[in-house]
């Protein structure tokens, strides 16, 4: 197949594309949720990112929330954003940061002024740039100003088999064009780290690699009271046929096909040494990681699944596919691409990493995921430790 | 083409997976090698669902299981060839 060179996209003010066009009203903490809950109830076209956190965190953890918070809003994915605040210094942080890409971003906090006023003053704004961003156009970009995230859930062994490598197919095509590309999940790399390290592609990069991961495991060895056999794999695993967590990491491994990671990204940072593979340290739950990879500025998100996670992100639409023919059969509005026959060996490898480059191209050109469709958006903040 | 039963990803590997929704105790069934394209073929011993793997030779306790080439676990109970590999007779290295 040739793989088209363009897709339609929303060019913004930094030279990014966007494959969605969302005004988003962010709230720094837990307590300004239902000011930015309520604003978007009131004016169409915006959409809120409630979540739990934003008080008292300090050090790294309070840097990882900046860093998610700033990275959701400089997303291309976002054409224009509000930032809802208890007070005014962290929100001036966070607007000052998104403001660097030229995209519209404006602040407010509800200390000394209530949320009643708060909500009418936010509106009038968050109206403003809901009708601005409603006259952008897609335009035909290059495919290369596609940055993709992959992340898998609820596995089984048919991703392992056929809907991992599958997205390893559309890796192995994509990344010659300039695409690109983030994997994770770094607990469930276990069993297959130093495989994984292998595929770093200098030293350095194996190096930062071996370092996070062993990191990760140090503090998975100090916290654990007992074995992990409970929660890695997960009972929904362990249904699908995935016996231990080696097997698990084999089979997420996959998803990179041949390819090389240049770098090892923080979480929710942004890459900086061109197109490739990036590695980003993250959670292995769903919606966290892919949290952190929208905010990374990833603008696509691949998620194949085996038993069938449901997953969604508010501003990074999130592609399912499944190579499982029962998932595909009792959960059909959940799955965008369907690649079972893999399993039946009616499609090949080739012909299923075809058919999701395909999927991927119409939903970078608007087409809705299931995921959307449904008003999935699981906003979730990573938390490295107990606040202050 | 015959329908395939099980898929084996490596030659080195001593499991296959079920690929179809079940196997019952002693089909034969036809096995897919995906790493050179060969095929093989099993008495399965066990009723097994699909995803979940068959024993492709006899592993004793404390034997490594192989899958896409790689070690992924120890074998705790003794598994005759064409059983069902699993929690209960398999467990991880790590933890």
């Amino acid at each position: 197949m040739e793989i088209p060179k363009t897709f339609l996209g929303y060019k913004r003010e930094d030279g990014r594309t966007g494959t969605r066009n969302h005004v988003i009203i962010l709230p720094v903490d837990d307590i300004s949720n239902a000011c930015a809950e309520a604003v978007a109830n009131n004016i169409k076209g915006t959409i809120a990112l409630p979540h739990s956190y934003g008080r008292l965190q300090f050090g790294a953890d309070l840097e990882l929330h900046f860093r998610t918070m700033i990275g959701t809003g400089k997303n291309p994915n976002v054409a224009a954003v509000i930032v809802i605040g208890i007070e005014p210094k962290w929100t001036k942080r966070i607007v000052d940061a998104i403001a660097t890409t030229g995209k519209p971003v404006e602040g407010f906090s509800i200390e000394g002024v209530g949320d009643i006023d708060t909500i009418a003053r936010v509106s009038k704004k968050a109206q403003e740039f809901s009708i601005w961003a409603s006259e952008k156009q897609r335009e035909e970009r290059p495919i290369s100003d596609l940055w993709i995230s992959v992340k898998c859930g609820e596995s089984d062994t048919t991703s392992g088999l056929a809907s991992n490598p599958t997205v390893g197919n559309l890796m192995d095509k994509l990344e010659p064009l300039g695409v690109h590309l983030c994997f994770g999940e770094t607990s469930e790399l276990t069993g297959a780290e130093t495989v994984c390290e292998k595929r770093g592609k200098t030293p350095e990069a194996q190096e930062k690699f071996r370092k996070t991961w062993s990191s990760y495991n140090d503090f998975i060895l100090k916290e654990a009271t007992d074995d992990l056999s409970e929660s890695q794999p997960t009972a929904g695993n362990i249904a699908g046929g995935l016996t231990t967590i080696e097997e698990k990491a084999f089979g997420n491994f996959q998803k990179i096909g041949g390819c090389k990671f240049i770098d090892v990204l923080e979480p929710a940072e942004e890459p900086t040494k061109g197109p490739g593979l990036y590695f980003m340290d993250t959670s292995s739950a769903a919606a966290e990681c892919v949290t952190l990879q929208a905010a990374g500025g990833f603008n696509l998100h691949l998620f194949p699944t085996g038993q069938g996670n449901i997953i969604g992100n508010p501003i990074e639409p999130v592609v399912k596919l499944t190579a499982n023919p029962l998932t595909a059969r009792t959960m059909s509005e959940h799955i965008d691409v369907d690649v079972s026959k893999i399993l039946s060996r009616e499609m090949n490898l080739n012909e299923a990493g075809d058919e999701l480059i395909k999927a991927t191209i119409r939903v970078a050109n608007g087409r809705l995921t299931c995921a959307e469709a449904l008003g999935h958006r699981e906003f979730v903040m990573t938390k490295l430790y107990r606040s202050a | 083409m015959a329908v395939t039963d099980i898929i084996i990803h490596d030659e080195k590997d001593n499991v296959g997976v079920v690929v179809i929704e079940k196997i019952t105790p002693k089909q034969d069934c036809d096995c897919w090698i995906m790493e050179n394209d060969k095929s093989v073929k099993i008495q399965s011993m066990d009723e097994i669902p699909l995803g979940h793997k068959i024993a492709m030779t006899d592993l004793n306790e404390g034997d490594t299981i192989l899958k896409y080439g790689h070690d992924i676990g120890k074998v705790v109970k003794s598994i005759k060839k064409g059983e069902h590999v699993h929690v209960h007779n398999v467990k991880t290295k790590k933890w």
